[in-house]
């Protein structure tokens, strides 16, 4: 298969064999970061631009080593230091962008459907990287590939999503993505957290923790999305903590050999606590490894790499 | 001027008319109609005409009132970069409209006689339609207090409404109903719980799950509409709800006027046609309010209009600025422009045979005119020469560059449409013309006819 995409807005639109080879590439790029000198030249001579109007560690961050280890230029804008604070539109920071012959632009923005938005106007390949609360990929993609190296295959595997999943990109990108894997997605939170029709995705639907916790292959546990919520969601965070947070009590309902997940950061003692992110179930500081892999991978496609 | 429309098949619903046959107008007024006007023409001419006799050729064209459109924005005072009242007039007559109302949410609001004389004085000097403005319900628009109704009322308004806001408070909303009762005026609703619908920015439901855009549920509208019903039941006032796009709202609007209320409705093109499917892409000439709902809401609304429980389509035209609108989906502003593309879009109903054509066109005239009580919407002998000449043959591929607004946030830039207005007739002076020349004067010698230039051009749009 050859990669002809000019952009990566989302996994809605990936089938099981595109996503197959994304995450085939990602093995290819492992080996770099463990090398004493994490550099090859493939992307030499190219520029590549975080643009970022949210806050974000291991996003960028992973974009940024991702870009520098494959020789690129790699240039970071946030909205705060840009003329985004003078009030400078999308679609004016996008043209002024182009015409600086960005090859990669990263984009993080507080609006759902703004990487579309940038997509339409500028020549260069857009990457999404988190878009208000609709998709995630490139998190998405790193997640299944942490599974598919400590589960070996996909298909048929049970996983439960817990959290805020109403205001959660990565619910969306991971639920798309898992099911057209095949995998079995069930999704568990508060009532008035979770979207409406929320079925229609696929998935089925719980708001009793220890439901999803039982037969689960892995949990992947969500952060309250405080700063895009509207007051009132929820009564409490103690609440919800007593109610939905993952300790190790309520995991002696899983099975033996589940997985933890998180996309990080996490809100310790909330929805997890720290004996479970940090014990030997966790694949959390995996997904973090892996992420630079598969944005390698990504970067390295985009921009017109041969097949791998 | 006197005019002789030849020819033409003229259908109009007020008097059960439908059939081919000539309609004469003289001095801003309908004299004749039917089999005989020509002859009275050919009477009259030379003395009693208040002018020579110019005839207009009408065959393979529709001949129906003007068309009217009772829910506008034309955004002067204030706003003038989205459009103006002479940029929104000419949008009008290009769409086939004789006579628009426009909406009170301008800078400042109309909420004072001062502002409705402004837009009554702009109008009339701009001279295309004929332009009734629509109150304030409250002063500012702020919802705390009546606006001075009765000033208003003989300042000229047709209705009263915060249109482009809710009125949230129901003893507002009451007092509102009563007071304007008092001399006939409708208020008009735009029915939405802003506590409900808390920056939603487009239908909730199982397409806002996916494309993480926070959503609007249909009750929000659905619990305005009840709560207005029952104010209405309780005043006696006349509630005309505006927009209707659900069909929770539909069902309300049909129970009411089953019990005999003084309810009416309206509904826009967009939301026959268009789902919220639309939104996916992002693109920011889908969002609006009432948003785009369902396919179940869709067909609720067709058949609504088809058994009379909506009396109107009103388009609810809503300029924005292209920098304005060329924005994230959440930060754009809502609303669509529809004046130019209301006609072809009704036409289009009756090719997929959700109305006859008489229904259709009754939609754009007489229902609109029942509603605001406005004494048009028809081609009765001596009623105002309001006419639109139409083609419902001719396809062609809208082209939102070619609008004569000012603004061009329309989701149906590329559609090919069937049918449009081919030429516009208010108060008996040809407004709009496009197409091929159909004027001819009667008046020159048999073999000597001169064919006299176009009346009205369509401006051209930046």
């Amino acid at each position: 298969m050859t990669f002809t995409r000019k952009d990566i807005l989302g996994t809605q639109e990936m089938n099981a064999s595109e996503i197959t080879y994304l995450l085939d590439a990602t093995e290819s790029f492992l080996e770099v970061s463990t090398r004493e000198v994490k550099k090859v030249p493939t992307l030499r001579g190219k520029t590549i631009i975080n643009l970022f109007y949210e806050p974000s560690t291991r996003t960028r961050t992973s974009f940024e080593i991702a870009g520098k280890r494959l020789s690129a230029d790699v240039i970071n804008i946030s909205n705060s230091s840009s003329s985004a604070a003078k009030g400078e539109s999308l679609k004016d920071t996008a043209l002024t962008l182009a015409a600086m012959a960005a090859d990669v632009i990263v984009i993080r923005h507080p609006a759902s459907g703004a990487p579309h938005f940038l997509a339409h106007h500028v020549p260069s390949a857009v990457i999404n990287g988190g878009d208000g609360t609709h998709e995630h990929p490139t998190q998405a993609l790193l997640d299944l590939f942490t599974i598919r190296q400590r589960k070996g295959a996909l298909a048929g595997l049970r996983v439960s999503i817990v959290g805020d999943i109403a205001h959660s990109r990565v619910a969306r990108s991971n639920i798309f993505a898992m099911r057209a894997m095949g995998m079995e997605v069930r999704v568990c939170g508060p009532a008035s957290l979770l979207p409406m029709q929320v079925e229609s995705l696929g998935v089925h639907a719980c708001t009793d923790l220890d439901t999803a916790l039982c037969d689960a292959d892995i949990i992947m546990v969500l952060r309250l999305q405080l700063e895009r919520q509207e007051k009132g969601l929820i009564p409490s965070l103690r609440e919800y903590s007593q109610l939905y947070g993952l300790n190790l009590t309520r995991l002696a309902q899983a099975k033996p050999d589940v997985l933890i997940m998180h996309p990080g950061p996490i809100n310790r003692g909330v929805e997890i606590a720290p004996e479970v992110a940090e014990g030997p179930y966790s694949l959390i500081l995996d997904q973090v490894a892996n992420g630079v892999a598969l944005r390698m991978a990504l970067l390295y496609l985009l921009t017109g790499g041969p097949g791998l | 001027m006197s005019i002789l429309i030849r020819g033409g098949r003229v259908l109009d619903a007020s008097a059960n008319l439908d059939g081919v046959m000539d309609l004469l107008i003289d001095a801003g007024k309908i004299v004749s109609v039917g089999g005989d006007a020509a002859e009275t023409a050919c009477q009259r001419e030379g003395s009693t005409l208040s002018t020579p006799l110019e005839v207009i050729d009408a065959h393979g064209l529709l001949v129906v009132p003007g068309l009217i459109d009772i829910h506008t924005h034309l955004r002067e005072p204030g706003y003038e970069y989205k459009e103006s009242i002479m940029s929104g007039s000419a949008a009008a007559v290009a769409g086939g409209f004789t006579a628009i109302a426009c909406m009170a949410n301008t800078n400042p609001v109309n909420d004072d006689a001062a502002v409705t004389k402004y837009i009554l004085d702009k109008a009339r000097a701009v001279g295309l339609v004929q332009v009734f403005p629509i109150g304030a319900v409250s002063v500012g628009l702020a919802g705390e207090r009546l606006a001075e109704i009765g000033e208003l009322n003989q300042a000229g308004v047709v209705g009263i409404s915060d249109d482009g806001k809710s009125v949230m408070n129901s003893q507002l909303m009451r007092r509102a109903l009563e007071y304007a009762g008092m001399f006939g005026l409708p208020v008009i609703s735009h029915c939405e719980d802003t506590q409900l619908a808390a920056h939603g920015v487009m239908h909730e439901g199982r397409v806002s799950t996916e494309l993480g855009l926070r959503g609007i549920p249909a009750q929000a509208e659905d619990i305005m509409v009840a709560r207005d019903i029952a104010l209405a039941e309780l005043t006696g006032g006349r509630l005309h709800i505006a927009h209707v796009s659900t069909v929770g709202a539909a069902r309300l609007v049909h129970d009411a006027k089953a019990r005999g209320l003084c309810v009416t409705a309206e509904v826009t093109p967009h939301h026959l046609f268009l789902t919220d499917e639309a939104v996916r892409g992002y693109d920011p000439n889908t969002k609006m309010y009432p948003p785009l709902r369902t396919a179940a809401d869709v067909e609720a609304l067709r058949q609504a209009l088809k058994d009379g429980t909506i009396d109107a389509i009103a388009t609810d035209h809503a300029p924005h600025d292209l920098a304005d609108k060329e924005v994230e989906f959440d930060q754009a502003p809502v609303g669509i422009i529809g004046l130019e593309t209301s006609l072809p879009l009704t036409l289009r109903l009756v090719n997929e045979g959700v109305l006859t054509l008489t229904d259709a066109i009754a939609k754009l005239t007489w229902g609109p005119s029942q509603v605001l009580g406005l004494a048009k919407g028809t081609l009765q002998v001596g009623a105002d020469a309001d006419v639109t000449l139409i083609d419902t043959q001719t396809e062609y591929v809208v082209d939102r560059r070619e609008f004569c607004s000012k603004s061009r946030n329309s989701p149906f830039h590329g559609w090919t449409l069937k049918g449009r207005a081919v030429m516009t007739l208010c108060a008996g002076k040809i407004v709009y013309s496009r197409g091929p020349e159909r004027i001819t004067s009667m008046s020159a010698p048999a073999g000597q006819r001169r064919t006299r230039g176009r009346r009205g051009r369509k401006s051209s749009g930046t």
